[in-house]
């Protein structure tokens, strides 16, 4: 469906330096650096897939989201999203395409959402039947029938990006890019749009590729992550496979019966002790969780223990480090 | 077509949220046309010579440029483009299956038709109905209206794409500052529309009558108050005409040129 190969962009930056004589001085000569912004990215998305996009800021992923949309046209490489080429045949392939950029706004400022949508009809050229069942999911699904007769500068952030979701999806696109979806959305509204990306995908079997911060999306969504870093392809596989390689440390917090004498544990590393409570953490590579909890039981009466894996937001930390990106 | 259509709509619909900002404009380009056709009439009152436009016919076309003025002029522009560009929110326009000069310029052929149509009946029904001198007048038949409405739509189209230009500059620029003002000076000026062409001294009438401007406002003003021939006028039309494929054309070829380089910098 979507397939990429060396898919190579780079953009010539002026280079200045602070100051006035060098302000003065770029006037008549400037410096350029050349700035890799993805370099030789290959991977490819089966239909119906939903994968997400990671890498720290600057990666590169809303480069990649601009070429596979026909915006960017990349120095090098090719890529061929359901046959098209999407920089050549710009205007025949986004019509399969939806595509939202949570920084960017599609709809017309200053009237109600509706007329907006009511001039994508005519763009998109959407048969009056196919936009009428389309529509009333849409404001079922994102819950938009009280704010679709409103001008959108009076909408609120959460209540807009529902908008800007449906009307990248009213001429039902097989393919939707979401970069940053639920950026700035408050935990109510991003549980809706992760919910409504999950039924589209599933009942529409719509292919869905996601740019995100939030690891939470990542983990609620996609069951596959490209991780890219410094215009590179750092990792592409399962979300699980990243844990197991990864997430190998659990933290285990226990409250006990007061207990003066400090304990050592081997296989374990103390984080934070108190005569009643201890936070250790552990590599269960190497050290198994219940021969730790045994121990700990021996030394002291347990009262309550809580085992943590570790969350994915520190995965992918030690992941960046790893990568030095 | 269809598309077109909706984006005229569209705009309208905006338009006529900003009634105030149209009562607004309908109020200065009264007080704009008036100060102008006084201005003139001191002039011809101590004229050493005959004009080569007469009173009369020079307030027709005073009146007509005030009622008109979403027509035929450069500043008047699409915010909305620019910041579409310099925000970077072109993103989006370049994901629709449209052909994108296509689609601006039916948006700013909407701007400047709803705009000129909630404000140039106001204008021309008073305009029509003040004491003499200062009145406007029935074009001279019913041929030179017809003629008139022929060579200002042409001249509406051609302006627009003129204004294209402004657009595609300012993917180079980023900044619409620049183009505006150099457009709208130099346009405005051979345009007519701070003096009349024929009051112009020869030399400077050459040069303006080679330039494409003058044929937005000067040329069907002038054929609304017979100060053109017929004849002359219909000649005139296929002037238009071919001003208007050719820079169509060009900035098609324009615009795709700079949409190849284009570069949307950040998330």
């Amino acid at each position: 469906m979507i397939k990429l190969e060396g898919i190579s962009k780079s953009f010539k930056v002026p280079k200045r330096s602070n100051g006035l004589l060098q302000a003065t001085k770029s006037l008549f000569y400037r410096e350029h650096t050349i700035v890799e912004a993805l370099n030789e990215i290959s991977f490819a998305i089966n239909p119906g897939e939903i994968v997400g996009y990671i890498g720290p800021n600057g990666a590169g992923k809303s480069t990649t989201i601009k070429i596979m949309s026909g915006i960017l046209v990349p120095d090098g490489g090719t890529c061929s999203i359901m046959g098209f080429t999407p920089w050549k045949d710009r205007v025949e392939y986004v019509k399969n395409i939806g595509v939202v950029f949570g920084q960017r706004s599609q709809l017309w400022w200053d009237v109600p959402v509706i007329d907006s949508f009511e001039l994508l009809k005519d763009i998109y050229k959407i048969p009056p039947q196919d936009y009428k069942t389309t529509l009333d999911l849409l404001i079922e699904t994102l819950e938009l029938k009280d704010i679709i007769n409103a001008p959108v500068r009076q909408l609120s952030l959460g209540q807009r990006m529902r908008c800007e979701i449906a009307a990248s999806l009213l001429h039902n696109p097989n393919i939707l890019f979401l970069d940053e979806p639920t950026i700035g959305l408050d935990a109510v509204s991003k549980i809706a749009v992760r919910q409504f990306i999950k039924t589209i995908n599933q009942e529409k079997g719509v292919t869905v590729v996601l740019t995100t911060h939030d690891m939470n999306d990542i983990e609620a969504l996609a069951n596959r992550v490209i991780l890219i870093g410094k215009g590179s392809l750092l990792y592409d596989g399962k979300i699980e496979e990243l844990r197991k390689r990864f997430g190998t440390h659990k933290t285990i917090t226990a409250d006990y019966r007061k207990n003066t004498n400090s304990f050592d544990i081997p296989g374990t590393t103390i984080i934070h002790w108190s005569p009643e409570h201890t936070v250790l953490s552990i590599d269960t590579e190497q050290t198994l969780t219940s021969d730790v909890i045994t121990q700990l039981s021996k030394k002291v009466d347990l009262v309550d223990v809580t085992i943590e894996s570790q969350p994915i937001e520190d995965i992918i930390v030690q992941l960046y480090k790893e990568f030095q990106i | 077509m269809k598309v077109y259509a909706s984006v005229l709509k569209i705009r309208l619909l905006i338009g006529m949220q900003y009634r105030s900002a149209a009562l607004a404009g309908v109020a200065t380009q009264f007080f704009w046309g008036f100060i102008s056709i006084m201005v003139f009439e001191a002039f011809y009152q101590f004229a050493a010579v005959t004009p080569p436009i007469s009173l009369k016919e020079l307030i027709t076309y005073i009146w007509l440029q005030q009622a008109f003025l979403a027509f035929i002029m450069l500043w008047f522009r699409d915010n909305e483009l620019f910041d579409l560009i310099t925000s970077g929110n072109i993103s989006y326009e370049l994901c629709r299956p449209t052909d994108l000069y296509g689609f601006w310029y039916a948006k700013l052929l909407a701007q400047r038709l709803s705009s000129a149509l909630l404000r140039c009946y106001p204008i021309l029904i008073v305009a029509f109905f003040l004491p003499k001198p200062y009145n406007m007048t029935l074009p001279p038949n019913v041929i030179t209206f017809i003629l008139f409405v022929i060579t200002l739509l042409l001249g509406l189209l051609l302006l627009v794409a003129i204004s294209m230009f402004l657009y595609i500059s300012v993917f180079v620029t980023l900044s619409p500052m620049g183009s505006l003002l150099i457009f709208g000076v130099l346009g405005e000026f051979f345009a007519g529309l701070i003096i009349p062409i024929p009051l112009m001294p020869l030399w400077l009438q050459k040069i303006a009558y080679v330039l494409p401007f003058r044929w937005t406002a000067d040329f069907p003003f002038r054929v609304y108050s017979g100060h053109i021939v017929q004849s002359d006028a219909i000649i005139g039309v296929f002037i238009q005409l071919g001003y208007l494929l050719g820079l169509l054309w060009l900035g098609k070829v324009a615009l795709n040129s700079v949409l190849r380089r284009v570069v949307v910098q950040g998330g």
